[in-house]
């Protein structure tokens, strides 16, 4: 007689929004095992229909707090595109800045708050105040350092003002750019440091390949803010074909809407995007993935955590130089755009359709929106990293539960915990596309 | 267990940016921490708490009956309660949807599954219980929350500042959005973000939502004196005070 194993956990923490785990065993087989989410619905896409494409990123920025930047930068990729605006060189520079940002303000909060407590062994942040209190300033210090710099160049981190349609409503003046080289170069022993202590923590041991999705495009730097839509496995399309590279499908033991492409599920994220294009990191980012043994193609989940600390070291790097760059080439202020949701009709406008695809920390997000000849939004989608994870994290309990049925309900209800938490799941944003199947009680 | 204060972060249907504002407090957060046990916060610990708080920070709107209930009774354990972001404190942009008609927007989005939503018309904090603070904005300004905090905590009232950003946006020096040729939600929102969005090249889009008294005359003199509808303003406003402007129509139909 096998054992019998349930597992529900409810309002699962340390994650952006509300998800619970759901696993039954069965005489020691696996009988159910689900990622439910429980997010109250918000309705984006449907509350943006009718309003001014020049509006749209002001809105949809606050589907997530924590990937805010995110969702502004592949709002404007899609507004643009469906509008035929192009941006200048001088922005899009700016934009990858506020994309590096973004990457390294979201990674650091899941690597030290989120994670960290698993692999020491408590239950939060809270008790390392006391017992690894350098640990935890360093964390805070770090998280404040990138918002500090947000704030030089786009207002806020959380729901940046300057950056919308067109470029950006205020451009850093000299002393700005002083402020933010030094608040950037300042975070370089911090960041030493942070990768010392990564290096003392060990994963669990566990592996499942799968298929690893992200940008790919042909040029030498490491793909984040554009590029067609690549996989693992050989998988290399227009970003305007996203539908066919989602492909999102309803299962019959969930109502929850899942995705894949080659085979049965697929990952986004950080290790998905260290697995694709691992070449493209700069040597200081290659350096620390080949001194903690990350290599593609790296197929423990759990590592997921260790390909963002390679990705916090590139963006920390690319971002010193970009605004070294401005220094020396200087900020073109006639770029200064005047806001007013095109009031002066300074932008002209065309009835299209556009699709916004960006690296944003947990994996690919695509915005996608039709527009009339007055820029008026018709139909809008966004589709989420997490929505993309959530059938691989799935497939990984499968294969994860029945090979650690040997230990306590306990170690298992933690080992799945850590497991989806390994994928950083934000699920406030998720819940936008996700169906939910409500299970066990309802607090 | 301490003597210290109790304090709890709950979210109902936001973005949780404004529970993060907290985390970017930076190394002030451990002063915090010093004076404060926060015993529960979903978001960022693991940690549970059976017994009553001392203050209850929450975050987002009341949009399923599933939130009525849930803070109805975190009301009831609370000495305290602060509405705390847009969503908790006017609705924000969560009362956009009460442009369309709730099962039409929900087989949008949702399609097939659109049945495992639940949703009723968005409702601001203190629309379903008692709030004894309030710290407006989307995000929250944080200079302003540790104001609140420090009042709650020491049992003193806090009064949000109930003039227009316009008089925080004249200290600052900025030229008015009007003067340029552009519309802009300051004159008759709240004040108390230091005008943080207009320092910054942008309008006001009236996250804080509206002054208690806007000075409607005024605003529709400057409305006619640089030609704009009044239909047009009130299109932009609805972003964030959908649920004030549609409580006001449906008095005004009653």
């Amino acid at each position: 007689m096998g054992r019998n194993v349930k597992v529900n956990v409810e309002y699962l923490t340390r994650v952006e929004g509300h998800g619970n785990i759901v696993v039954n065993v069965k005489d020691g087989t696996l009988d159910e095992c689900h990622l439910d989410i429980v997010e109250a619905p918000r309705f984006f896409e449907g509350m943006i229909r009718g309003r001014s494409i020049f509006e749209a990123q002001h809105i949809t920025s606050r589907i997530c707090g924590i990937c805010a930047c995110g969702h502004t930068l592949a709002s404007l990729q899609a507004a643009e595109d469906a509008i035929g605006f192009t941006p200048s060189k001088q922005t899009n520079a700016l934009r990858k800045l506020l994309l590096n940002m973004e990457i390294l303000d979201s990674h650091l909060l899941h690597i030290y708050i989120l994670v960290a407590p698993d692999l020491l062994g408590v239950k939060s942040f809270v008790p390392l105040i006391a017992s690894h209190n350098q640990v935890v300033r360093r964390a805070l210090r770090m998280k404040k350092t990138v918002n500090d710099v947000c704030a030089l160049f786009a207002g806020r981190h959380i729901h940046p003002i300057t950056s919308i349609v067109g470029g950006f409503t205020r451009l850093p003046r000299e002393k700005d750019l002083e402020a933010m080289l030094g608040l950037l170069e300042g975070m370089v022993s911090d960041m030493n440091a942070t990768v010392e202590l990564a290096a003392t923590l060990t994963f669990p041991d566990f592996h499942r390949e799968t298929e690893y999705i992200g940008l790919v495009n042909d040029e030498e730097s490491y793909p984040m803010l554009y590029g067609d839509i690549g996989s693992t496995d050989g998988v290399r399309m227009n970003k305007k074909d996203y539908k066919k590279a989602t492909n999102e499908f309803v299962v019959p033991h969930s109502s929850a809407k899942h995705t894949k492409l080659s085979r049965s599920s697929y990952a986004v994220g950080a290790l998905a995007r260290l697995n694709l294009n691992f070449d493209k990191l700069r040597k200081e980012a290659k350096e620390i993935a080949n001194a903690i043994g990350l290599k593609p193609i790296t197929t423990n989940p759990y590592l997921n955590t260790a390909a963002q600390l390679v990705e916090c070291v590139e963006c920390l790097y690319d971002s010193i130089d970009i605004v070294k760059s401005l220094q020396k080439s200087g900020v073109n202020y006639e770029e200064e755009i005047v806001v007013g949701l095109n009031e002066q009709n300074r932008i002209p406008v065309k009835a299209g359709i556009g699709v916004g695809a960006v690296e944003v920390p947990r994996g690919l997000l695509y915005h996608c929106y039709e527009v009339d000849d007055k820029g008026k939004i018709i139909n809008a989608d966004c589709i989420i990293p997490t929505n993309q994870n959530v059938n691989n994290i799935e497939h990984d309990m499968r294969k994860l539960v029945p090979e650690i049925l040997d230990k306590t309900d306990e170690e298992i209800t933690l080992a799945l915990e850590m497991l989806v938490r390994a994928y950083d799941p934000c699920i406030s944003c998720s819940a936008h596309f996700l169906d939910v199947k409500f299970v066990g009680k309802r607090s | 267990m301490n003597n210290k204060p109790k304090v709890a972060f709950f979210d109902f249907a936001c973005c949780e940016g404004c529970q993060l504002q907290v985390a970017n407090l930076g190394e002030a957060l451990i002063d915090i921490l010093e004076i404060v046990d926060v015993v529960e916060f979903r978001e960022v610990m693991s940690e549970k708490w059976n017994e009553s708080y001392d203050v209850s920070i929450i975050e987002g709107s009341i949009t399923t009956p599933h939130a009525v209930e849930r803070i109805k009774k975190i009301r009831e354990r609370s000495k305290f309660l602060i509405a705390y972001g847009s969503c908790a404190t006017i609705g924000g942009v969560n009362g956009m949807k009460h442009n369309f008609d709730l099962e039409e927007i929900r087989n949008y989005v949702y399609k097939d599954g659109a049945r495992y939503f639940d949703t009723i018309p968005t409702k601001a904090v203190h629309e379903v219980v008692k709030v004894d603070y309030f710290v407006h904005g989307c995000p929250i300004y944080p200079p302003e929350f540790l104001e609140v905090l420090k009042s709650a905590l020491s049992g003193l009232p806090y009064s949000v500042p109930d003039n227009a950003v316009c008089v925080e946006c004249k200290f600052n020096e900025n030229v008015c959005m009007y003067e340029k040729g552009l519309t802009c939600a300051g004159p008759v929102t709240r004040a108390g973000c230091n005008s943080w969005c207009v320092n910054n090249g942008n309008i006001c889009y009236g996250c804080r939502g509206l002054v208690s008294n806007p000075n409607e005359n005024g605003f529709a003199e400057v409305l006619k004196k640089y030609k704009i509808s009044a239909e047009y303003i009130i299109g932009k406003m609805d972003m964030y005070n959908s649920c004030r402007l549609q409580n006001e129509k449906s008095k005004k139909g009653a």
